[in-house]
Order: C-alpha cells, then structure tokens, then sequence
C-alpha cells in the first residue's frame, strides 16, 4: 500500500502506475463463494463453451474489484470511494492451466473536484484487449 | 422472451442482511485485496471508521441479494446462463462496514433491446434497516441471443 496521499497533493493528469493482478480458476471459485454469483459460466467450462463462450470467464464484478483495489490503493486508508463505476466491454477469458489471465490496470486523475474529491480515470486490460471501458472512481481524499 | 411489463417493477426490500467481519474478510481474500481496514479493526479505526470496512465492490453482494431475486422471478423469462455483466455503478454514502443490518430495494428501471441482445437496468438502493442511506447500485446486464 502507498503513503496517504492529499487532495492537495494531487495534479490533474497525473498518471498512476500500472499493476497487474492474477486470475486463475482457484480465484473464480473463490470469488464464487465469496460474493454468492455461481453463474455457470465462471466455473464449468462445459457450459461455458454450449453456451458459445470461449472458455470460463473472470466475473465482472472480479475485474471490477481490481480496478477498486488499485484505487484503494493508491487513494490511501483516509481516502474514500464515493463513486465507481465501469462498463465492460471484454471478457476476461480464463484458462484452467496454473498461470490463469492477468487484469492491468492504470489510472490517470481526470480532474480535482469540489469537496476534496478526485475522479480517476481507470484502464483495466486482460490479453491486450480493454475489458473496462467509462471506467471512473470519485475518492474523497484528506 | 423477457416481459417487458416488469419495466418500472419496484421489488420488495430484501431480508435485512446482517454485515459481518469474517464475510468482509472472505470477499477481501476473494479478491485478492490485503488491505487491513478489511480485517483488522484496529487497522480500521486507526483510518477512521467505527469497524472493519468492506472493499466498494462488496456492495454487490447485498445488492446482489435484491437483484438476484428479482432477475429469477419466473414472469420475467431471464435465461441466467446467457447472462453477463454490462455496465455496474455505485455511488456511496459511506462505506458499508461490520455490524450494519441492510436491506436492497430493487428497481427494474430499464429493458431494451441491443441488436439481438437484450439489456436490463436495475436500480439498487441499499439501506441500514434505520433508514439510512448507504450506496446505490446500477446494474445493467445483457441477455445474449442464443
């Protein structure tokens, strides 16, 4: 984790540094468990392909939590997140072999706004194809 | 085919769901975050907060609670497994933390087609069983044609 950052520490444009975060099959099921979604088509390859997908697939919300993680990050612990939001554009295909996909994420602040709050702009890549797109978080910051 | 009389459906509130430190610390190592205001409440309130916090995503898994029930409602004619994720949106009032008790209240705001897929967009509101407001979820999901 960073150092707290401020509000007036923070220069619009500023870029944020790329991190890239793992995703493997023993994640999906996890990540199953975790948040109660057990759609086949994160865990059973078999329906995953009758259904016409290429394999089984990162859940969004999964590719989303790593986005929220690398804004945590970076925001620092008395930073908050008021608003978050992406679209997704790409599947995160994972393959059942022990290296799994990656998520790359990296950030740019868009804009300083009222209220000590910051929006980051936010770009998550998995196999060279963005998988998030109108990716943005508001953080309240110090 | 999804039933497009459920445009404007307003569900009933979930069962209050009782927010606890070991499902917030499940869903951080879930994710893979090592972040301590997710598990240690010293860490936690060192940071400001009362308890331990839970990542912005896990307002999923209670909105989730609202929505899935909604999107299974058999009038609907959602087919789950050609289901993914379209757009997710959330915005707080705070962090939802350890010991709240919240409920979501679903609204199914938007049906519309896209091409040959189909789009919905729900509207989440999840508050403390008090009446306070903690976050709004927007969710839009995309049946694919088969």
């Amino acid at each position: 984790m960073s150092d707290q950052i401020t509000y007036d520490g923070v220069e619009a444009g500023a870029q944020i540094a790329a991190v890239s975060y793992p995703v493997t099959r023993l994640g999906l099921v996890k990540y199953c468990g975790a948040s109660g979604d057990f759609n086949v088509i994160h865990w059973n390859e078999r329906i995953a392909r009758a259904v016409g997908l290429p394999d089984v697939i990162a859940h969004g919300m999964f590719t989303m939590a790593q986005a929220g993680r690398f804004v945590t990050d970076w925001a620092g612990p008395a930073a908050m997140v008021t608003e978050f939001g992406v679209r997704f554009s790409s599947m995160v295909v994972v393959p059942d072999d022990d290296a799994g996909a990656s998520i790359e994420v990296s950030g740019q602040v868009e804009e300083k706004l009222d209220g000590n709050r910051v929006a980051i702009a936010l770009t998550a890549r998995s196999a060279g194809t963005k998988v998030l797109t109108r990716a943005r978080a508001v953080v309240r910051l110090p | 085919m999804i039933n497009r009389e459920y445009i404007g459906r307003v569900f009933p509130a979930s069962e209050p769901y009782e927010v606890c430190r070991v499902k917030i610390a499940e869903f951080a190592n879930a994710i893979g975050d090592s972040n301590p205001v997710y598990r240690d409440v010293a860490a936690a309130r060192a940071a400001g907060h009362a308890d331990v916090i839970a990542p912005p995503t896990f307002a999923i898994v209670i909105s989730m609670a609202g929505s899935g029930a909604a999107l299974a409602d058999p009038g609907l004619g959602l087919n789950y497994a050609m289901v993914v994720h379209g757009e997710e949106r959330f915005e707080y009032a705070r962090p939802i933390m350890a010991g709240d008790v919240v409920t979501a209240q679903v609204t199914l705001t938007e049906i519309r087609d896209v091409g040959r897929n189909v789009m919905l967009t729900t509207s989440t509101e999840i508050r403390t069983v008090a009446g306070e407001r903690v976050c709004t979820a927007v969710s839009t999901i995309v049946e694919r044609s088969a």
